[in-house]
């Protein structure tokens, strides 16, 4: 496994889009930086930029990367190697070389600008870990819906349509339900909703640290006494990591049955 | 006719203090012991000076004019029985003591200092720890409370007194005080034409500075940092407002200033930073709010119902989660000429004025007012794709709650750090 993970990690490594992804976030760093040399505003404007951002990339370089090695996976199916290995390879490979290039990316410019030596570099270190979580995520999802269709375009498009619904249908319905039942007692209600979209449970792990004083409004208390606590924090984490685990057992099991 | 006797009088008095005042000296190396007996002696317009030790005593009365004076700081244990002084006269002075432990009670307001009746009063440079209230006024006019220090460490409402209580009181001036971990900073109840300068209130477990029934009062550069809520100001009119930096009040129901049922006030140059709500008003008329910096706050303002009149000209409101927050209808209030860290318009004859108005309720603001838990929503992609929309072409945002006017630049304000 770790010779495939090797291989896609080297391939990718080699790959012109990973450098793009690279060179973007490095020049979106500077380009934070040169127009407001404040590093904890520069960690608010970043944190939109990767909640969106990441999932995104995630999606379509993993469903890139799935359909273009296509040939060269069948030619690994052919040799005495167990599936497993084959695509837990693959998927780690992927995931990989795309957390390094935005960890690596954003990261220069931080520390260029003296991250260290500043209060946000625990919230500069958690929008690190989310953006990779994020990463990790929206790989195998994207991997799973690419390993179900084998057209294309099809996969392209699901895996499309499974982005927006995460970024913004998601959001969208549970706003309009938020309204349409506001009689009733919510906070509860959108403490779970919130914990079944990792896209909005990264949000609220990274808002709770810069935008406390809005969230600590007179409902925000409920929110802040459950994320803001360490139980909080790693329920949090484990329920990112169940998120993460669950669509790489899925792919494995799938890719397991599949008739190629 | 009338005035020049009085000023004649007045310096015969003064003369005659001089010529006939004379001063004691209380320690434990002294002839007299105790403060109780050296004032039992005093005539009226003596002066007491304190040596530097320890003085157990039950409450101190001072019926008559005089100056005391601590040396060093004394520290005088009220042993948990009662007040600690007790300021019965007119024209008495109490410098540099160290006052602890006065006693608690759910029924009686003890306190380490407390003055009723007198005018003429000066309360200067004392220290106050472990007192239940701190500086009680009571009945009283023209005096100064200057410059003492109240530390407490109160845990509830209940059982916790208030640093600074004036009640029924005209013509105050409370400058240069810090007050700490008490249950209000600094309460006025009553107090008419007082002036509140250059305070400290931090930490304090419900308000940093409380106004009831009070008007035509003045503060102006104080700080209040850390309070359960920074300063609420009830049921008062024409209180005027300078220069205060309202700092990191934050909770679930929190604000720098709450104004609720005031008239004719002005709050001008004052910092309202890391705030949950940086103004709260509810039923607040005819105030002119200008030249403040709404920093980093969740709201800037929050206006709920019963609003008339007010003028928001020349502030900066910026990088706040939501600006302005309103309900019902415009009400003649007018917001002008204000700069808005996320106005987005342009300006294209350069004279510092976008040439498209900003709409500073967003619809997240007005959903989140309606329903508040979808505050959770907050810096979605899809609240900002409605709050574009909305920005585009408005529907349920109020259409002429907008600034005409918005600067490009931010409004130069004096400031003191």
């Amino acid at each position: 496994m770790l010779k495939i993970l090797k291989y896609s990690f080297m391939d990718l490594m080699r790959s012109r889009w990973s450098y793009v992804y690279f060179f973007f976030y490095l020049v979106l760093g500077f380009v934070l930086f040169f127009l407001n040399s404040d590093v904890t505003k520069a960690v608010i404007t970043l944190m939109n930029v990767i909640i969106v951002l990441t999932p995104l990339i995630g999606t379509i370089f993993g469903v890139m990367y799935f359909y273009s090695s296509r040939e060269f996976t069948e030619l690994l199916l052919a040799q005495p190697l167990k599936r497993r290995t084959i695509f837990a390879g693959q998927y780690l490979g992927v995931s990989l070389s795309l957390s390094m290039s935005l960890v690596i990316g954003v990261g220069i410019p931080f520390v260029l600008y003296g991250i260290f030596g500043s209060t946000a570099i625990w919230d500069f270190s958690t929008l690190m870990l989310v953006g990779a979580f994020l990463t990790f995520i929206f790989v195998a999802l994207s991997f799973n819906i690419a390993l179900a269709f084998k057209d294309k375009i099809k996969g392209f498009g699901f895996s499309i349509l499974m982005w927006l619904f995460m970024a913004v249908i998601y959001d969208g319905l549970f706003l309009l339900s938020m309204m349409i039942f506001d009689d009733y007692p919510l906070d509860k209600l959108a403490l779970g909703a919130t914990l079944f979209n990792p896209i909005d449970l990264s949000r609220i792990l990274i808002l709770l640290k810069l935008d406390i004083s809005a969230l600590l409004g007179y409902t925000g208390a409920v929110f802040k006494n459950f994320f803001g606590t360490g139980l909080g924090l790693f329920l949090s984490l484990s329920l990112l990591s169940v998120w993460v685990i669950v669509p790489a057992a899925l792919m494995l099991r799938q890719a397991r049955s599949k008739d190629f | 006719m009338r005035l020049r006797i009085q000023k004649l009088l007045a310096i015969l008095l003064l003369f005659s203090g001089v010529l006939s005042a004379t001063s004691r000296v209380v320690g434990p190396q002294e002839k007299i012991k105790t403060i109780a007996e050296a004032l039992a002696i005093s005539a009226p317009g003596d002066t007491v000076f304190i040596q530097p030790g320890t003085y157990q005593e039950e409450t101190i009365y001072i019926d008559k004019p005089m100056v005391i004076i601590g040396r060093g700081y004394p520290v005088i244990d009220g042993m948990n029985k009662g007040y600690v002084l007790e300021v019965r006269s007119d024209s008495v002075t109490v410098k540099g003591l160290l006052l602890i432990n006065v006693q608690k009670s759910y029924t009686k307001a003890y306190a380490a200092i407390h003055v009723y009746g007198s005018k003429y009063f000066v309360i200067e440079g004392n220290k106050l720890r472990n007192s239940f209230f701190g500086i009680l006024v009571e009945r009283s006019k023209d005096g100064i409370i200057h410059g003492n220090t109240v530390m407490g460490n109160a845990v509830t409402e209940q059982s916790s007194g208030n640093g600074i209580h004036a009640w029924h009181s005209d013509r105050l001036t409370i400058s240069n005080n810090h007050v700490e971990g008490m249950r209000d900073g600094i309460y006025l109840e009553f107090v008419n034409n007082s002036k509140i300068i250059g305070n400290v209130s931090r930490n304090n477990i419900r308000y940093g500075l409380h106004f009831m029934f009070s008007n035509d009062d003045l503060y102006l550069k104080n700080r209040f940092e850390n309070n359960g809520a920074g300063v609420a100001v009830m049921f008062s009119k024409r209180i005027d407002m300078r220069e205060n930096e309202f700092m990191l009040n934050w909770g679930s129901a929190s604000y720098g200033l709450l104004l609720k049922e005031i008239l004719e006030g002005e709050i001008v140059g004052n910092t309202f930073n890391k705030n949950t709500i940086g103004i709260s008003a509810d039923g607040a008329s005819k105030i002119s709010f200008s030249h403040n910096n709404f920093d980093n706050n969740g709201w800037a303002i929050r206006f709920h119902g019963a609003c008339y009149d007010n003028n928001i000209v020349n502030n900066n409101f910026r990088h706040n989660a939501l600006d302005i927050s309103y309900k019902g209808p415009m009400n003649g209030n007018i917001f002008d000429q204000n700069y808005w860290s996320e106005y987005a318009g342009y300006d294209l004859d350069k004279n510092n004025v976008g040439d498209v108005p900003y709409r500073p309720v967003k619809l997240f603001s007005y959903v989140v007012n309606k329903t508040p838990e979808t505050i959770i929503l907050l810096r979605s992609l899809f609240v900002d794709i409605i709050n574009f929309s909305e920005k585009v072409s408005p529907i349920m945002t109020p259409d002429n709650l907008k600034d005409n006017r918005p600067l490009m630049k931010p409004v130069k304000i004096n400031d003191r750090s």
